[in-house]
């Protein structure tokens, strides 16, 4: 017999938008006017059946069903205001369902968000216990792992001072500390990895990942694709409130890719500069090696760039370039063209890009340059998508980062005596 | 909120609410680790970076009652029963200050923890009872500067002060009530947060508190009643000075409006708690 701990059926969630607030599902009907509407407005009741007709009328969910098995992580992905927030908040019964039912056995603890209801005036300390207490952390629990707490999140220096102190960082780490060290049956999870710089976010990635290990079910929400691959076994994918896919996580994230990736165009226009230049940038392109538009590709796969000019006078020596950026702005690549002497008129340069790079996401920066002197730039342009789905499984790994190498020559091989007595 | 008595296999079921809710009260037993919790935040925050601290409990009913004092009771000459000023004034500020204390609190309480409520899942009732919590605390703060009040006035106590205890917790019950009502309404409109301090201030007067009950007249009285805080206020001169109008159909009228405030207060919150996370 299976075992199901998370059994969910026809979930829904209706709020009415009026105004610039969206109010509960409760109060959908055209309200009495007077006592009796006020009075309606605080009740759970509504008349059905006239929702549909009205504009007004927003479904964060609708119609959600599936289950979930003890032991297992299950990612919850799909763009913003898709609902995923708001299924963890019903399942986590912080807001009501207007539809169907979910079914949950066992202890459940949520994590929508790193410290909540820390206040800025308490120390580190008293925040530790009171943030216990909000996360349903019994206090005699807390006290004893009081130590280990303070040890994770690095912040033994400073846990009897206020937190208003503490930098962004040490705030975050030590919200992340407490709410690491509930150990419900079941665990929801939402975006927590969003927060702290790199180390901190693989910390808290490790931390996920023995919580999964340790046969715990949760559930968890992210925008990281990368730490669902790593994390989850299955994934649901929610698209507009509805559930579009759920399976093996794979499966599930290359369809959202290739669903995403129709809206990242594969050609950009480029701003025009001075019109005292002698040129300018027009176009930027993707392609993928069959030469269609693309602007996702998948981990290992070559892709195109075609940049696109323009010289309105004859320019010697031009040399176009593009340069790759990540998001967070570090600079990966730059190429160049051969350098060529050019009348007026429009040309077309094409640099092939066989990098074996990271899942990603990259940016461009194209310039022109007459005698390496340039008269054309633009940065921070265009937007190139790698996913995390391998072409090949091997030798792409999808856990690294930045260039993706597999040494051959690099073996592995055990430490003989005399090298080990020599050190 | 990991509800950890909740034994492994009880199946948990999550689904529309329709109707009536039940009061459920179970929960505030369930949760009191965080109701003392957020007792504690609320009072450990007032008094941070303030040097005088937790004597401000003393100092604010203290600064009242001298301004009382001079205002009314020297400009204006209320009589106050035969009973010094400072004494007959102070014996109905303490429990009226807890009432208005408590209704404050508890109004400005569901916006003030506005991020636990769209964040996590608990028993929002925790939140105006801990404000309420609060105001207790102030109270018996208060009480000891009532008792060396009444040394220096020499004030002689008599068996009645122990129903003190009965009063307070029936002004506690009524601003519980009061402070449910509001507390639940101001989360949808935000009108509440701005008439309150008004209706406070008229309540004020609305009850003995600077004058003595014995101004009214004989025939308003019950009428007069009608404010739960008449008769706890009443009956606070009456335990600790022996003076004014307490009777006991004062009192048992303001029990049982202290106990349907309670009661309505709590039906109508547990309704609209419901949809809080979705309005706040």
């Amino acid at each position: 017999m299976t075992d199901i701990v998370i059994r969910v059926e026809g979930l829904g969630k209706r709020y009415q938008l009026r105004g610039s607030e969206p109010r509960s599902n409760e109060h959908c009907e055209r309200s009495p006017r007077g006592w009796r509407g006020l009075w309606r407005r605080f009740q759970g009741q509504y008349r059905r059946g006239t929702d549909d007709q009205r504009s007004d009328i927003f479904w964060a969910i609708k119609d959600i069903s599936f289950s979930v098995e003890r032991g297992e992580v299950l990612g919850v992905i799909g763009e913003n205001g898709s609902g995923k927030s708001t299924l963890l908040k019903i399942l986590s019964g912080i807001t009501d369902p207007t539809t169907g039912t979910a079914d949950i056995t066992g202890r459940m603890g949520s994590l929508l968000e790193v410290g909540t209801g820390f206040h800025p005036e308490l120390t580190g300390r008293e925040n530790t216990y009171l943030n216990g207490a909000i996360l349903g952390i019994k206090n005699a629990e807390i006290r004893r792992r009081f130590d280990e707490i303070v040890a994770f999140a690095e912040v033994e220096k400073f846990i009897d001072t206020p937190v208003k102190f503490y930098s962004s960082g040490m705030y975050v780490r030590l919200a992340f500390a407490v709410a690491a060290h509930l150990e419900p049956e079941i665990l929801l999870l939402d975006e927590v990895l969003a927060v702290g710089d790199a180390a901190f976010q693989r910390k808290c990635l490790g931390k996920m990942g023995a919580v999964a290990q340790a046969g715990r079910t949760v559930l968890f929400v992210s925008h990281n694709l990368a730490a669902v691959r790593n994390l989850c076994g299955r994934t649901l994918l929610l698209e507009s409130g509805a559930l579009e896919k759920i399976g093996p996580t794979e499966e599930v994230i290359s369809h959202y890719l290739s669903k995403t990736a129709v809206e990242l165009t594969s050609s950009v226009a480029l701003p025009a500069c001075s019109p005292d230049d002698p040129g300018r940038g027009c176009k930027l392109h993707f392609f993928n090696v069959e030469r269609l538009p693309q602007a996702q590709f998948r981990l290992g796969e070559p892709w195109r760039i075609v940049v696109e000019f323009e010289l309105y006078r004859s320019v010697p020596h031009v040399i176009a370039a593009v340069g790759l950026i990540s998001l967070e702005s570090v600079p990966l690549i730059t190429y160049w063209s051969k350098p060529k002497d050019l009348r007026p008129g429009r040309y077309c340069v094409e640099f092939e890009c066989e990098l074996p790079l990271a899942a990603c996401e990259i940016q461009f920066a194209v310039g022109l340059s007459s005698y390496e002197r340039p008269f054309y730039y633009v940065q921070g342009i265009g937007h190139v998508s790698i996913s995390p789905v391998a072409v090949r499984e091997q030798p792409f790994r999808t856990s690294g980062s930045g260039m993706l190498m597999s040494l051959r020559q690099s073996e592995i091989h055990p430490v003989v005596a005399e090298e080990r007595a020599a050190s | 909120m990991i509800d950890t008595r909740i034994a492994k296999n009880v199946v948990r079921r999550i689904r529309p609410a329709h109707g009536l809710v039940p009061l459920n009260l179970k929960d505030l037993w369930e949760y009191r680790e965080l109701l003392y919790f957020l007792v504690w935040r609320d009072i450990t925050v007032r008094y941070k970076q303030s040097t005088l601290g937790m004597a401000w409990a003393f100092i604010q009913p203290l600064l009242t009652m001298i301004v009382f004092t001079v205002l009314f009771g020297w400009l204006v000459k209320v009589p106050s029963d035969g009973m010094p000023y400072p004494v007959f004034a102070y014996a109905a500020l303490l429990p009226w200050q807890l009432f208005s204390s408590a209704v404050t609190l508890s109004s400005n309480s569901l916006a003030a923890n506005q991020h636990l409520i769209s964040k996590v899942s608990f028993p929002r009732i925790i939140i105006p009872v801990s404000a309420v919590a609060v105001s207790l605390l102030d109270f018996v703060v208060g009480s000891v500067a009532l008792v060396g009040m009444l040394a220096l006035y020499k004030v002689a106590l008599t068996v009645a002060v122990f129903v003190l205890p009965v009063l307070a917790l029936v002004a506690l019950t009524a601003a519980l009530g009061l402070g449910l009502w509001v507390s639940a309404l101001s989360v949808r409109f935000r009108d509440v947060r701005h008439a309150l301090p008004f209706l406070i201030q008229v309540g004020m007067f609305a009850t003995p508190v600077v004058y003595s009950a014995s101004l009214v007249a004989e025939s308003w009285r019950m009428l007069y009643a009608l404010n739960p805080m008449v008769g706890v206020v009443e009956g606070f001169r009456w335990a600790l000075l022996g003076s004014g109008t307490a009777s006991g159909t004062m009192l048992c009228l303001s029990v049982v409006l202290a106990a349907a405030l309670l009661i309505s207060g709590l039906s109508f919150f547990r309704q609209a708690e419901r949809t809080f996370a979705d309005m706040i």
